[in-house]
């Protein structure tokens, strides 16, 4: 994407293209998913502290949380130089 | 020292983490510079590399270290203190902020290096809305176990469905879901209503008529061409994140068979 805008920016209109009910069967609005559901589908939207890593700062979200799996969007490290772990800092990290 | 903005997505949410990848994002920086230099000159260079800039990964960087293009959305330059320079700096997504630093330390001649980070937006999310730190999640989950109350969980647990907060929608029909959660792509006639400001190779999220998210897709044609046709694909997905079976099956099969099971 290389807009000159942030996406957050973006201004956007919905258009219908036609006319369809939805069958309450089947699915439901995402506030209405169960607790466990809501978990399933759910984002966390996580205040990093300083000094553990987005690696460690993730698996104890997944702890507290008693998820199955966890992942982060865009790793936020400081990748100092010289740093002994030879962590690699992903795009987005300092 | 680098806080902030931390997306992570729960077990089937994962599946649209890569959302997060392509947004922009924000940050509040804290610059040392190596020499004393004149505010002037810092606020012109810090408008020198707005716009377009090229970056080159820094050593320890996860990617291929060849020079890239990246825009910088806006910088704002909020103090100066000395030789600390205080802004804050919205970005494409793949910016290196310590490069950043020092690239601008290499253009006022003196030398910078990046102090402190945080970052204040990742696409959807900011800091300033539903944030939480480690302790304050963990409260939840506490208030959740030992007193049976599971609204402050669930406040602290976002729906999938706001990672797609500025990607542009598809909305479906019921029949045409289940198909998309086994990997079909999209035709037009299973779409009720679109957003603008699709261009066709883009991203785009497709919804359900209960504002659920079935898939992370790719478009196939602009908003426009897409009102202006009866049939062909609009898109094809990239992510599935419903799960099948969530909505009838309505494909492969023939009216009459479909009439037989609903009867």
């Amino acid at each position: 994407m290389t807009e000159q805008r942030p996406i957050w920016e973006a201004e956007r209109e919905l258009k219908i293209r036609t006319r369809a009910e939805t069958d309450p069967r089947f699915g439901m609005k995402p506030e209405a998913r169960p607790l466990q559901e809501h978990i399933r589908l759910g984002v966390i939207n996580l205040d990093k502290p300083p000094n553990p890593s987005s690696h460690q700062v993730t698996a104890w979200v997944k702890k507290i949380l008693g998820a199955s799996h966890v992942g982060h969007g865009g790793t936020l490290e400081a990748a100092r130089p010289g740093r002994p772990d030879g962590h690699r800092s992903a795009p987005d990290s300092a | 020292m680098v806080t902030g903005v931390l997306p992570i997505a729960l077990e089937d949410a994962t599946k649209a983490i890569q959302v997060f990848l392509l947004s922009g994002k924000e940050y509040l920086c804290l610059m040392q510079l190596h020499e004393d230099i004149a505010e002037e000159k810092v606020r012109s260079i810090l408008d020198e590399f707005t716009g377009e800039i090229y970056q080159r990964p820094p050593l320890r960087a996860s990617v291929k270290r060849e020079l890239r293009k990246r825009t910088i959305y806006k910088i704002d330059l909020l103090e100066i203190d000395g030789r600390r320079v205080l802004f804050k700096v919205a970005c494409q997504a793949g910016t290196y902020i310590r490069k950043l630093c020092s690239d601008i330390g290499e253009a006022l001649g003196c030398g910078a290096h990046m102090k402190e980070l945080r970052r204040t937006r990742a696409g959807p999310f900011t800091e300033d809305e539903h944030s939480y730190t480690l302790h304050e999640l963990q409260e939840t989950k506490r208030i959740h176990a030992e007193e049976g109350r599971e609204e402050p969980l669930r406040e602290a647990v976002r729906p999938v469905e706001e990672i797609f907060k500025y990607i542009p929608k598809i909305y479906i029909r019921d029949s045409a879901v289940d198909a998309i959660c086994h990997g079909a792509r999209l035709a037009i006639p299973g779409i009720v209503q679109i957003e603008t400001g699709i261009d066709c190779e883009s991203p785009v999220a497709i919804f359900t008529l209960k504002g659920e998210v079935v898939a992370l897709a790719k478009s196939e044609l602009s908003t426009q061409d897409i009102l202006g046709a009866e049939k062909g694909i609009a898109a094809k997905p990239l992510r599935v994140i419903m799960r099948p079976g969530t909505y009838p099956r309505e494909w492969g099969s023939n009216q009459e068979q479909r009439r037989s099971r609903q009867s």
